[in-house]
């Protein structure tokens, strides 16, 4: 089994109008840059994208945002110091939101991984977040109804893979990667290096192999 | 004599001295990030940032700064021994799983009976945000707010019901704002503090609920 490629044009190629695409990232740290510039030059219209933040500096997102492919982000803070790029165009009307606490979009994209039909969370409860949404009163506490988050494509960003695609991640850039990895149908993980099989002790490894279908070298992303 | 207004600084500097030792604190984006700064070592304090890491401090080392290791505002930080990462759902677990003493807010608004709004001013033309506020707001044993007493226009923030959209019910139990620190029992606000040169009368003035004095009972104590 060899899951690292090439050629991730033509994996990109595959991702089809209309796609829910899910992007690892909190703001830059853990943002696959390099897999979303690519994705741009392919082109395809009308996505939706699932990451925590929307536009953030002028590299990755802000610039699939700029590209006008992106028809809807489904995030928690779109806010940033450093970018206007989201504000400007869901003031404009170009781009469409769907706000998600933070918390509860980790565990909707976990559900989605975990085959899970919904989850009961006490987050947004008697909030905006939960207008129109069932309740339920159990133990004293109150929760909301929440479905999965699944994607069709997840781009990640990981430190070492090996061919068989198990991972692992740098720091803080770990943050959505491994939910990720699992929700969506199709993962492809941007890392830094490349190792054989085996160099990577069993117990350091954080996303297995089997939630990931493409792997490439930072350096092979033309 | 004046009113001995606390400037930002001094409002953080406040809240960290009043967070008991050993605990586990989350700091909200914005004012309460800088509580960091005046911790001090012996209070022997792990904090915990939403974006997946446990046990670190302000950039010790600019030689070291690492633009994969950020906390919850962006900023650039530094590993203690003993930290550690994870991922978002285990983050958020430490949170909504009731693990976490203390979280530390900014707010537009806090009622008498603990509602916070921090996440959304109401305006039309706003893009709202909430990231990890409402996880916070009702998973933290104890909520902490620091903001200013009242907005620029001179409204007061601490209302008897809010006007701003709610990030969680019943959920705050301390405020330190440039005037005073309150503490929010069943119910009620307690005035706990208050800066020199300012009257009971003038701070009730500028809160839109009614207040009550606990200066000279005996220190009212958060359970944790």
């Amino acid at each position: 089994m060899n899951k690292i490629t090439q050629d991730i044009e033509t994996v990109l190629k595959q991702i089809p109008d209309g796609a829910h695409i899910m992007t690892s990232g909190f703001g830059l740290a853990g943002q696959p840059i390099e897999l979303i510039e690519a994705l741009i030059d392919i082109g395809p219209k009308d996505l939706t994208i699932i990451n925590n933040n929307a536009a953030s500096g002028d590299r990755g997102l802000t610039n699939l945002l700029l590209s006008g492919l992106v028809k809807k982000m489904i995030c928690s803070f779109p806010r940033a110091n450093n970018s206007k790029v989201f504000e400007e165009l869901y003031k404009a009307g170009k781009v469409e939101l769907e706000l998600v606490p933070q918390g509860n979009l980790a565990c909707r994209i976990q559900a989605a991984g975990a085959g899970l039909g919904a989850i009961f969370t006490p987050t947004g409860f008697g909030t905006k977040i939960a207008e129109g949404k069932e309740t339920r009163h159990i133990n004293g506490k109150d929760y909301v109804l929440e479905y999965p988050i699944h994607a069709d494509y997840a781009l990640i960003y990981g430190k070492q893979a090996d061919q068989w695609g198990n991972l692992t991640y740098r720091k803080a850039a770990r943050n959505f990667g491994p939910l990720m990895a699992k929700a969506a149908k199709i993962t492809i993980a941007q890392v830094h290096e490349i190792v054989e099989l085996g160099d990577l002790d069993p117990e350091i490894i954080v996303t297995p192999g089997i939630f990931v279908q493409h792997v490439v070298k930072v350096g092979d992303i033309k | 004599m004046t009113i001995q207004k606390r400037t930002r600084e001094q409002i953080v500097e406040k809240v960290a001295q009043d967070i008991p030792t050993s605990s586990f604190v989350n700091l909200g984006i914005g004012l309460p990030t800088r509580v960091a700064g005046y911790l001090k070592p012996e209070q022997d304090i792990i904090l915990h940032s939403e974006n997946g890491v446990l046990g670190f401090s302000a950039l010790t080392n600019p030689e070291q700064a690492d633009d994969d290791l950020i906390n919850a505002g962006k900023e650039l930080v530094s590993m203690l021994d003993g930290g550690s990462f994870m991922n978002s759902a285990d983050s958020f677990d430490i949170m909504r799983g009731g693990h976490l003493d203390f979280c530390i807010m900014g707010a537009f608004q806090v009622a008498v009976n603990g509602d916070l709004a921090n996440w959304h001013t109401g305006a039309l033309d706003a893009v709202p945000a909430v990231g990890g506020a409402m996880d916070l707001a009702v998973g933290a044993r104890c909520v902490y707010v620091c903001m200013e007493h009242v907005t620029k226009n001179g409204e007061p923030r601490i209302v008897e019901e809010l006007t701003y959209p709610i990030t969680g019910k019943n959920c705050v139990d301390r405020i330190y704002t440039d005037l005073c620190i309150i503490e929010l029992k069943a119910n009620q606000a307690w005035v706990v503090e208050m800066v020199d040169g300012l009257s009971f009368e003038e701070l009730q003035q500028q809160t839109g609920c009614k207040l009550l004095d606990g200066r000279s009972t005996e220190k009212l104590k958060v359970s944790v």
